[in-house]
């Protein structure tokens, strides 16, 4: 049997995250309380430990924290079509750090504090996956 | 804060063939080195009465060696659902389970066939559930790709480079080829290090471990029961275990740790010196916990050895080869010796503060810190003889 991509398995603290992203917004849990974002979604607010937890759209907007270059496949059957490819940490103007892919540009043209926006990716009928792509890029500017 | 110091010591170590394919059932790894620790403390099988070991499913639980070895009177047997962080974490446990009773004797033990049968370094459980299912999707699965993260950051805030991280992998092999029990014993030049396949970048082949196949097991014990048993004792001075905020729902997940440039160790630091009343300045070898290069460049910092930032400059200017002011991984450690997930460094303090370490051996070593975990939590111990 060939081995698939791993797509993630929607529980009751991550469906509005993943609901999000079907309809192509970023969706993140604020504090009512303290007013500070958190991802991923947990059970009450890291932060003040109030359960006044709301769901917000973010911006989409943010910078690169850290980011790999994966250029041996694991799994190899799931990935090797696909290397080389970008993992990275975005900082999200929002406050919070995200994993994800960074597509549109050369993994040698990225650099920390990277200006980056999200897209989405439709998978399958119920799976959009998040992905950031350099500011520039998006507007079809020159960098 | 762990507060017993030199009041338990470590009095008998044992070790199998390290290797790609033991042939053998972990069973039988974990049992041959429970029975040779057993017998390197001149202490007879029937006297233990606990057992603890950690492991990631791919192990066998304490009860099954118990078994094995017919203890009459197993009391304290507990298996830590952890990863390297747990390999000093265990003998620290041990300790306190032997303070408060539980336990006379203590076997402390990691077996696996871990390139042979469950390949840790892999992939993981491809399902993405839990907080799984906000990473595994982006094809950031294996713990190459975990730590390479946690690199980047590093060479971003300090600059750290490649020949840096080389240095730790080429100083470590230079140890292996010194010590008959490593898997890999021939020498590594920095120009192979960087022209190695490059496998996650910023990681080529030989910043990540090796896989094994092996077990090491040591018996722990009360300093006064020590000093009855066949070799020195060798007596744990201080430990730490713990990590900051934000730990993560899993060893893999970092998402919300604050700054990838400095692990667990920078969190343990204090309790570490406080408990064994000295500093990083006294320390005669280190064993340091190396599923990467980068993971020596985060402790090395986070314990004081170096100020944030500078490791890489003390590693490249040959600080950590036996000849420099601080041999570490004299055995080769993870990268170079075996993966038996951190504690073959316990095995090697133990040896080298016996004098035990043959033409590895580092001469007057008094004491030695082992170090176990890589990301956001971890433990580490003083020993000495």
């Amino acid at each position: 049997m060939t081995m698939q991509r791993p797509l993630p398995v929607l529980d009751h603290l991550s469906r509005p995250f993943w609901e999000g992203c079907r309809e192509h917004r970023l969706r993140l849990q604020k504090c009512g309380s303290c007013g500070k974002a958190q991802f991923p979604p947990g059970p009450i607010c890291k932060h003040c430990r109030s359960s006044a937890l709301d769901w917000i759209t973010s911006s989409g907007h943010g910078t690169i924290y850290s980011w790999i270059v994966v250029r041996h496949p694991v799994p190899s059957d799931v990935y090797v079509k696909e290397v080389p490819y970008v993992v990275a940490l975005v900082e999200l103007d929002d406050g919070v750090r995200m994993p994800t892919n960074i597509v549109g540009c050369s993994p040698e043209a990225i650099g920390a504090g990277m200006e980056v926006e999200v897209s989405f990716v439709d998978i399958n009928d119920t799976i959009s996956l998040h992905r950031f792509q350099p500011v520039a890029q998006l507007h079809g500017k020159s960098a | 804060m762990w507060n017993l110091r030199d009041r338990y010591a470590i009095g008998g170590i044992g070790f199998t063939r390290f290797s790609k394919a033991s042939g053998v059932t972990v069973l039988e790894l974990a049992t041959e080195a429970c029975l040779k620790a057993c017998e390197d403390a001149g202490v007879n099988p029937d006297e233990v009465d606990g057992l603890i070991s950690f492991n990631f499913g791919d192990s066998v639980p304490g009860m099954a060696v118990a078994t094995a070895m017919g203890l009459p009177d197993p009391q304290y047997v507990v298996d830590f659902d952890s990863g390297g962080n747990a390999a000093n974490l265990i003998t620290l446990a041990a300790t306190a389970a032997i303070e408060a009773g539980l336990a006379k004797n203590v076997l402390c033990f990691r077996a696996m066939n871990g390139r042979s049968g469950f390949r840790l370094g892999g992939s993981r459980d491809l399902s993405a559930y839990n907080v799984t299912q906000y990473t595994a999707p982006f094809g950031w699965i294996t713990y190459p790709q975990a730590m390479a993260m946690w690199c980047r950051a590093h060479m971003v805030k300090y600059g750290t480079t490649k020949e840096q991280l080389g240095s730790v992998a080429v100083s470590f092999r230079e140890n292996a080829v010194l010590n008959e029990r490593a898997m890999i014993r021939t020498p590594l030049t920095i120009d192979e290090y960087l022209g190695a396949r490059k496998i996650v970048d910023p990681f080529g082949l030989y910043d990540i471990c090796l896989e094994s196949d092996g077990a090491c097991a040591a018996l722990v014990t009360s300093a006064e029961r020590a000093r009855d048993m066949r070799h020195r004792p060798v007596y744990i001075m201080g430990g730490a275990y713990g990590g900051g905020i934000h730990q993560g729902e899993d060893l893999f997940d970092a998402i919300r740790w604050p700054d990838l440039s400095e692990n667990f160790s920078k969190y343990i630091a204090g309790d570490l010196w406080k408990s064994a009343g000295i500093g990083p300045e006294d320390v005669d070898v280190a064993e340091i916990y190396d599923c990467f290069t980068y993971t020596v460049i985060m402790v090395l910092e986070g314990l004081g050895f170096c100020k944030p930032g500078e490791a890489g400059a003390f590693a490249q200017g040959g600080g950590l080869r036996r000849t420099g002011p601080l041999p570490t991984n004299t055995h080769g450690g993870l990268l170079s010796e075996a993966y038996i997930h951190g504690f073959n460094h316990v095995i090697e303090a133990v040896e080298q503060l016996r004098g035990h370490s043959g033409a590895r051996q580092i001469e007057g070593a008094r004491i030695a810190l082992t170090t176990a975990g890589a990301m956001t939590c971890g433990s580490a111990m003083i020993l000495r003889n």
